[in-house]
């Protein structure tokens, strides 16, 4: 069947499953969309080339399928370069088709040209520029295959507008080895003698601790891991990337480690003998001073990239393999050596009946949990505290909302106060750390799970960035919630210069009331709320969760002068946390 | 590493380079990927050569690498993870047949040119080309013996040298005939 490669483009992105496209028009890409109109694919016209990427990112992170955005050459294309690095840097399956002039205007400086492919080499996981409409397909497969095996992470695919509008003979290709992909063969299952180790490892530990990381959401993990955490009775960190990996609730649980991370799980990691990362790569956000990391720490490591094995700690055990499939046989390796389903009893001359209690460490950690729990001044009176924001939207919302941030002092809230519970139900942005991510993403999110309620807890900072994405959410009726913690100012940089710079503030202060929060969002076609005491909070959540028909947001007018705590200041070791402007004990 | 005593001369930067023998997809844009890579993750690159193999699907790169700053298993794995690298293989000194090409024009009138010609005898070089007050020579070998003939030809005067940068293959084993070639 002949066609042209714009259809052909389409028609690839069908046999993918594709369900919704995100993304903007423009010269190049120009002939892609005309056959997007008799496509059953839907596409949401974003405001913003950057806003595309994002929602095509949380919808991916919460429905575990490749997010998709489309975009002109030029300038559509250099915006979308924020999200390809949001995305590799979390391992975000995102697929990026971007115009490009046309291939006899490569090379001359035309209009709207840049060589996108060079510019997104090093934040992609792989890119191609399609020189030959007959490629088309075939590139497109192999991009989706790369994006969603492994390590996932973005991939761009640049199309030349002659190519676009070549005519090609209509194939898909039927077999990876059509994808012409002889140097990407990702490593799923583990070593078998290695598991063994690492079971060896479990057995002979009186102070284990899982470092469950972004990797556990990745490999569909979740399941194994608490299966895994139960018949040990070992107890789970989960990072940033890693919230809802595993259950808040659970008692064997310690939240979130790491610079901002409670008492219990950073400091649990710290005394640790064996640390079991699983998926998670000792970003120096969880680490803090790397010397100073877990001294006493055997560690076991488990990632799907081998070049994370030992990139930052040495690992005694360094497994690469799937995250899933790697538990799984780890927990039948304990189930050989007499460590069953729980409540089994290890049988008398197994490995497991010598293996140590685990009682004192249990204990131990019960009481940092005790000691120091974490906390915020309950009884200011007056201010607004953004904790009891976070707080009372948890409690008045669904069990199962999705929430999705940007970053700063609000992601930092919000990871801490919200009680996960589910997978996938956290969004945000962990490594690359980009403001502005959370309207976006939210949207996105919304998408994906237009089941769920979707609210984006949101900077007054981060929302400026992005907020004209809630003009693409009320067009396409996409009714996201947004809560603003508007503290009026660049918060986490105002902490750090209140903290290390001597109190000398520069150029964090936005105001609260400029723009108006509550105006802006009418003008978008969303419902705006303002809160300014504490009294009034709960009735303008209930109220906002009650609206099902456009989007809302509450301009929640918070203290400025809150800090984010514990915290372990940059470079310093993880066992110099700070748990509260009053801490007692030495910060300890 | 052990150092070994081979017959290519002292290579006094042997602790710290290490060759890669890549074998990448002979595609648009490979090079630079590989290339980037290094730049992006702070690893230098103390030579490196590039060229076809006799699959034409297939070229080879060949670098040397300083991996005082960097272990070399950080850098294999990152360029392992490049789509278009197919293989990797670490080529140790005392494993592998280096050799690197070295062309020279030096200042020589007609007084010095025997005792040019000579040492490009020794040496087992070639002169490649004469003129009135320049000769152009050139020598292929291992890599300290073309660094010893740089020293030595150096006092006649260098108007123009280039290296080609190393390309090596792993040595052959010296054992009995076997059925079959391993897989490297």
């Amino acid at each position: 069947m002949k066609m042209t490669g714009a259809q052909a483009l389409i028609k690839s992105l069908e046999m993918q499953d594709v369900e919704v496209i995100f993304g903007l028009p423009g010269g190049a890409i120009l002939p892609a969309y005309d056959p997007i109109l008799d496509s059953p694919i839907r596409h949401i016209l974003v405001r913003h080339e950057q806003g595309a990427g994002h929602a095509a990112e949380g919808y991916a992170q919460v429905t575990g399928r490749p997010g998709v955005a489309m975009v002109t050459s030029g300038p559509g294309a250099t915006n979308i370069v924020t999200p390809l690095a949001n995305a590799a840097m979390d391992s975000v399956p995102l697929v990026v088709i971007s115009g490009q002039v046309a291939t006899t205007s490569i090379g001359t400086d035309a209009f709207q040209e840049c060589a996108i492919t060079g510019v997104t080499r090093g934040i992609t996981k792989h890119n191609w520029l399609v020189t030959d409409p007959a490629e088309l397909p075939r590139t497109i497969a192999a991009a989706f295959h790369v994006a969603t095996t492994g390590r996932p992470g973005p991939v761009l695919v640049d199309v030349p507008k002659d190519v676009s509008n070549a005519s090609m003979e209509w194939y898909w290709p039927s077999s990876l080895e059509e994808l012409d992909l002889p140097g990407y063969h990702p490593q799923t299952a583990g070593d078998p003698e290695l598991v063994g180790k690492a079971a060896q490892l479990i057995l002979e530990a009186e102070r284990p601790v899982i470092y469950a990381g972004g990797g556990i959401l990745k490999a569909h993990a979740s399941a194994a891991l608490r299966e895994l955490a139960e018949r040990t009775g070992i107890p789970v960190v989960t990072t940033l990337m890693a919230r809802g990996a595993f259950p808040d609730s659970h008692p064997l649980c310690l939240g979130m480690p790491g610079m901002h991370g409670n008492y219990t799980a950073v400091t649990a990691m710290q005394r640790s003998d064996l640390l079991i990362a699983l998926g998670s790569r000792f970003d120096d956000r969880v680490t803090g001073k790397l010397s100073a990391f877990a001294p006493g720490a055997r560690v076991i490591h488990v990632d799907i990239d081998p070049a994370e094995l030992g990139k930052v700690r040495h690992a005694d055990v360094a497994i690469a393999g799937d995250c899933r499939i790697v538990i799984e046989d780890l927990i039948s390796a304990l189930g050989r050596s007499g460590i069953g389903p729980v409540g089994s009893m290890a049988s008398p001359g197994s490995p497991a009946a010598s293996r140590p209690s685990q009682e004192p460490w249990m204990r131990q950690i019960r009481d940092f949990q005790e000691r120091f729990p974490l906390t915020y001044d309950r009884d200011a009176t007056g201010a607004l505290k953004p904790q009891y924001v976070v707080e009372t939207l948890r409690d008045m919302s669904p069990e199962d909302t999705i929430v999705v941030s940007g970053v700063g002092q609000h992601q930092m809230w919000a990871s801490q106060y919200w009680r996960f519970d589910h997978p996938y139900t956290w969004v945000n942005s962990g490594g690359l750390g980009t403001m502005g991510f959370a309207v976006p993403a939210a949207l996105g999110a919304k998408v994906g799970r237009p089941d769920k309620t979707v609210w984006a807890i949101d900077g007054d900072g981060c929302f400026q960035m992005t907020a004209q994405e809630l003009v693409t959410a009320s067009a396409e009726r996409i009714p996201v919630k947004v809560a603003i913690l508007n503290n009026a100012y660049l918060g986490m940089v105002r902490q750090w210069q209140e903290m290390f710079y001597e109190e000398r503030y520069s150029e964090v202060y936005l105001s609260p009331d400029l723009p108006d929060y509550v105006k802006w969002a009418e003008a978008m076609g969303c419902v705006g709320l303002r809160v300014e005491s504490p009294e009034e909070v709960a009735p303008a959540i209930d109220k906002a969760n009650s609206i099902d028909d456009r989007p809302v947001v509450i301009d929640f007018r918070t203290d400025a002068f809150e800090k984010v705590y514990p915290m372990v200041p940059a470079g310093a070791s993880n066992d110099d946390i700070v748990v509260g402007p009053s801490a007692g004990e030495g910060g300890r | 590493m052990t150092v070994a005593s081979v017959a290519v001369g002292t290579d006094r930067l042997a602790d710290r380079h290490h060759i890669l023998s890549v074998l990448v997809e002979n595609k648009a844009g490979v090079l630079a990927r590989v290339a980037s890579l290094f730049s992006q993750r702070g690893y230098n690159i103390f030579s490196l050569a590039v060229a076809p193999t006799d699959d034409e699907r297939f070229s080879r790169i060949t670098i040397v690498v300083d991996v005082e700053s960097v272990p070399l298993e950080q850098i294999t794995k990152q360029l392992d993870k490049l789509v278009n690298v197919v293989a990797i293989t670490e080529l140790a000194p005392e494993e592998s047949t280096e050799r690197e090409l070295l062309l020279a024009t030096l200042g020589v009138g007609a007084a010095e040119r025997g005792q040019v010609i000579q040492l490009v005898g020794i040496f087992g070089g070639q002169i490649v080309d004469v003129g009135a007050d320049h000769m152009t020579v050139m020598l292929a070998g291992a890599p300290g013996k073309v660094d010893d003939f740089e020293e030595l030809v150096r006092p006649y005067g260098i108007t123009e040298l280039q290296r080609t940068g190393r390309v090596a293959l792993p040595r052959i084993e010296r054992r009995g005939p076997r059925v079959g070639v391993s897989a490297r």
